[in-house]
């Protein structure tokens, strides 16, 4: 791999992940991350998901801002879709991850981008949530993405960029590998 | 008082443990240099080719690159891959023709720090010696994940540590685990024995049995890959966990991906993630680790066509050539129910963990592993290690790369031995 050249901008500090990176290595603690949402039920199908705060580096943080995210259904549903559905989030949720890996490992090879462009689909079986056939699963069958990026390397060099990413990417693998999930509840 | 019996410890210069290709290297390279020592061995020489490994188990590499220091493979196959028969008498044969001080049979039990070097106790008792060289190998305990204990009690459990051939694995499918060479060359030859096998492919290394018509590792050697050292690659510690290429020594000098498991009709399915109520589940990821592994293969034969060109040709060399790529089912299976699928057996290649249990000084990481630089033991002055993967250059754990790791090391360990008793003069190895 090559080392990060002068005039190459992605807008990625990769010097300081890699700083991270050693740093991390030596105090694994400080690596224990914890990522938090709370939310509320509105009306119907509609929540709405807050994101402020979470915990890194040995105790708790706050992003810059508030970010509030609503979910819905399409009106299709009987909804009043007042957001995305939360399926919608999923894809979301793993374009951003890709992206972010996808610049941060071309600044790291010292590749220019231009343009990442994305198309995310996901097909679902509603026979599998509406409970009408139990041998339907309720997620996905799928996910297929497609790049379209415009960078200053070969093709064969910005495939191996979007495999990396993959490769490191958080969303990539709770979507593709099992993950615990277990949920408490409290009467209010 | 003694720990090591009723006797006072032996006193020695150094010790190396483990009679394997590297111990044996360093005894050639010790003894060059005048620096009296001996080899301690758990078994036999040879001890892990001899015992623990697959019957049919052979080099990845071809004979003419099985160098040792003032020793060479001398038959009439140099391009043939030897077995391991075959490998437990080349290294006899170095072992006699060096006269290496073995204490066979003599099992290691504790290294302790003992100012001015280390107290070595044994099953055959205790030594004080001014240096140790750890040659024991990192290959020994099979490393086993730890969803191994959800599978169902009905499956019979095998590591490539006992795996010996398929005679010993019940009738019905298997599931192989890991896709590097040792899991390809087993799933290979259980899929033979006419069980149905699903092999479950994680991050892995593609390599072709030859390329432009030699040995892929002829063109590794030449365009000096295999040199390349552990300070110069961009993630040591990646070099160092990577499986070992998919590769198969046979006399035809065939190619062995996994497209030719598809092609027989193993069954290709990702990364094994967990084991549920008696399903296993497989990462999503598959496509990718194939699509890397195919990327990393290319980018390797482009070095090659361009190392050729600029030699301005290599006489005999075949013309370029380019792979499929890995095919994967679509969609890939992600879940198996073992029993209603028929898997009465798996076998765990998911490599080996080096076991240090024995060793009392202060050296391991985290992890476990011995923390060293280029094979000169961190925090522990007179130490060395040997024979691990990329321990000082990409061919540090093959058979050719002892030689040069353990004229390192030797020299270190003379240097450090003569500083220690204000010596000087330093011949120098040949």
């Amino acid at each position: 791999m090559s080392t990060n050249q002068v005039n190459i901008d992605n807008g990625v500090n990769v010097q300081a992940l890699l700083d991270a990176r050693a740093a991390l290595t030596e105090m694994p603690e400080a690596a224990q991350f914890q990522w938090r949402a709370t939310s509320e039920w509105v009306n119907g199908t509609h929540t709405r998901s807050t994101v402020e705060e979470f915990f890194g580096l040995g105790e708790d943080q706050k992003h810059k801002t508030r970010f509030v995210y609503d979910t819905d259904h399409p009106e299709v549903f009987a909804s009043e879709d007042h957001g995305s559905t939360p399926v919608e989030f999923v894809l979301v949720g793993l374009s951003g991850c890709l992206g972010a890996g996808i610049a941060t490992v071309a600044q790291n090879r010292g590749i220019q981008l231009h343009s990442v462009k994305a198309t995310v689909e996901a097909g679902m079986d509603l026979q599998g949530i509406l409970g009408i056939d139990s041998e339907v699963r309720n997620g996905f069958d799928g996910i297929r993405v497609n790049y379209e990026i415009d960078a200053d390397a070969s093709e064969e060099e910005i495939r191996a960029l979007v495999a990396q990413s993959q490769k490191r990417s958080a969303v990539f693998d709770i979507i593709a590998n099992p993950t615990d999930v277990w949920v408490e509840v409290s009467k209010a | 008082m003694m720990s090591g019996g009723h006797f006072p410890a032996a006193s020695v210069d150094a010790v190396i443990i483990g009679a394997g290709h590297s111990g044996l290297a360093a005894s050639h390279c010790l003894a060059e240099l005048g620096v009296e020592h001996v080899v301690f061995e758990r078994g036999e020489v040879a001890n892990t080719w001899r015992r623990e490994r697959w019957d049919s188990l052979t080099l990845l590499t071809p004979n003419w690159l099985a160098t040792l220091p003032g020793y060479r493979y001398q038959g009439d196959d140099p391009d043939g891959y030897m077995n391991s028969t075959e490998l437990v008498r080349f290294i006899e044969g170095y072992a006699g023709q060096a006269q290496a001080p073995i204490h066979a049979h003599t099992m290691v039990t504790a290294v302790t720090p003992d100012d001015p070097g280390y107290r070595v106790e044994t099953t055959e008792g205790a030594w004080r010696t001014r240096a140790v060289v750890l040659a024991n190998g990192g290959f020994n305990t099979p490393a086993v994940p730890a969803c191994a204990a959800g599978l169902p009690g009905h499956i019979a459990q095998f590591t490539a540590h006992d795996y010996r051939n398929p005679g010993q694995l019940p009738d019905g499918g298997v599931m192989v685990v890991g896709a590097s060479a040792t899991g390809l060359q087993i799933a290979d030859e259980i899929h033979r024995s006419g069980r149905p096998v699903t092999l479950a492919v994680g991050e892995h290394v593609r390599l072709p049995r030859c390329y432009r018509g030699r040995d892929i590792y002829w063109w590794m050697c030449h365009t000096g890959l295999m040199d390349e050292r552990y300070d110069q690659v961009d993630d040591i510690v990646r070099a160092r966990n990577l499986p070992s290429p998919q590769l198969v020594g046979t006399p035809e000098q065939r190619s062995l991906d996994l497209n030719s498991l598809t092609d027989k009709g193993v069954r290709l399915v990702g990364r094994l993630a967990a084991v549920r109520d008696g399903k296993a589940l497989f990462s999503g990821g598959l496509r990718n680790v194939c699509a890397l592994a195919d990327l990393k293969m290319n980018r390797l034969l482009n070095e090659i066509d361009q190392w050729i060109d600029a030699q301005g040709g290599v006489p005999g060399a075949g013309d370029m050539e380019r792979y499929p790529d890995t095919r994967v089912e679509h969609p890939p299976r992600l879940g198996l129910d073992l029993a209603k699928d028929g898997i009465k057996s798996v076998l765990w290649a998911t490599g080996f963990r080096p076991d240090y249990a024995w060793l009392k000084a202060p050296v391991l990481d985290r992890k476990g592993f011995v923390k060293h630089d280029g094979g000169v033991v961190t925090g522990a002055p007179g130490m060395y290690l040997l024979g691990l993967q990329f321990l000082r250059t990409r061919k540090s754990s093959f058979i050719h790369g002892a030689e040069d790791d353990a004229r390192f090391i030797s020299q270190h360990l003379f240097k450090h031995l003569e500083a220690q008793s204000g010596r000087s003069a330093v011949p120098s190895c040949a």
